[in-house]
């Protein structure tokens, strides 16, 4: 039997000696009183800094919000001819800043719809369906209808953000969004 | 009596009371992060400052329970 080490400070749940320890509380000696006591105060210091966080990203969030709206609503920009799609052709876009792609599906000969390229499940760009009514994310079989951007099928639970469309002298503007944000 | 004169295992149910009291406010601060999440992507601009607020007050309920445990 090994030797109890007077260097050991540490004492067992049961107060025990080490020599009466099994082989695995030897290897991991913890004090246990003083374990049990720091550290739910450090928990609690823990939660502290975790119950911090979310403030902080909660006013991160609103931040965000108040320079969006500060920034104003998106300029109207020229994205295509009328007649440069055929009914159930689809164009992709950048719109508002460049790197937010879009996309305008034509789905008949004067409607058209835009919505923002990313999914609402977890951002992989969509694919227009015009002939089954949808717009299709194949990372994870999600479907949105194609009139409003609805989910309609898979795990997305957010509608598509959608660009306000208007149609001037046979050209296609894009005048901000109808809802949801990029 | 003061509270200093709590026993040991007096201050240590009172400590896991005030863990288990504080990790339900940080349960709540979550739900309301995740909502307040949610809501902002789907472009909706209502809840985000009343949300802020409510964690806040959370932060503050947490804070004073903090301060409680340390001068335990």
């Amino acid at each position: 039997m090994p030797e109890e080490d007077s260097e050991v400070l540490s004492v067992a749940p049961d107060g025990r000696p080490s020599q009466d320890q099994p082989a695995w509380r030897r290897d991991f000696p913890l004090d246990w009183p003083e374990d049990q006591y720091r550290s739910r105060r450090e928990f609690v210091s823990f939660l502290m800094l975790t119950s911090a966080a979310f403030v902080t990203g909660q006013f991160w969030i609103v931040l965000i919000q108040s320079w969006r709206k500060a920034a104003g609503k998106p300029q109207v920009k020229e994205i295509a001819s009328a007649n440069e799609l055929a009914v159930g052709q689809a164009k992709l876009f950048e719109y508002p800043r460049p790197g937010n792609q879009c996309i305008l599906v034509r789905l008949s000969d004067t409607d058209f719809v835009a919505y923002g390229q990313k999914c609402t499940h977890l951002s992989c760009p969509v694919l227009p369906r015009p002939d089954l009514g949808g717009m299709h994310c194949p990372c994870h079989e999600g479907w949105f209808d194609i009139r409003n951007g609805e989910p309609v099928a898979g795990p997305p639970r957010r509608p598509l953000p959608r660009v306000g469309l208007e149609l001037r002298d046979g050209k296609v503007f894009a005048n901000g969004y109808v809802e949801g944000v990029i | 009596m003061r509270i200093t004169q709590f026993a040991q295992k007096q201050r240590t149910t009172i400590i896991s009371g005030i863990a288990a009291f504080q990790m339900i406010i940080v349960l709540l601060q979550l739900w309301l992060f995740t909502t307040t999440m949610e809501t902002f992507l789907a472009g909706y601009q209502e809840t985000a400052l009343p949300a802020a607020f409510a964690s806040v007050v959370c932060f503050a309920l947490n804070g004073g329970l903090f301060l409680y445990l340390r001068s335990l």
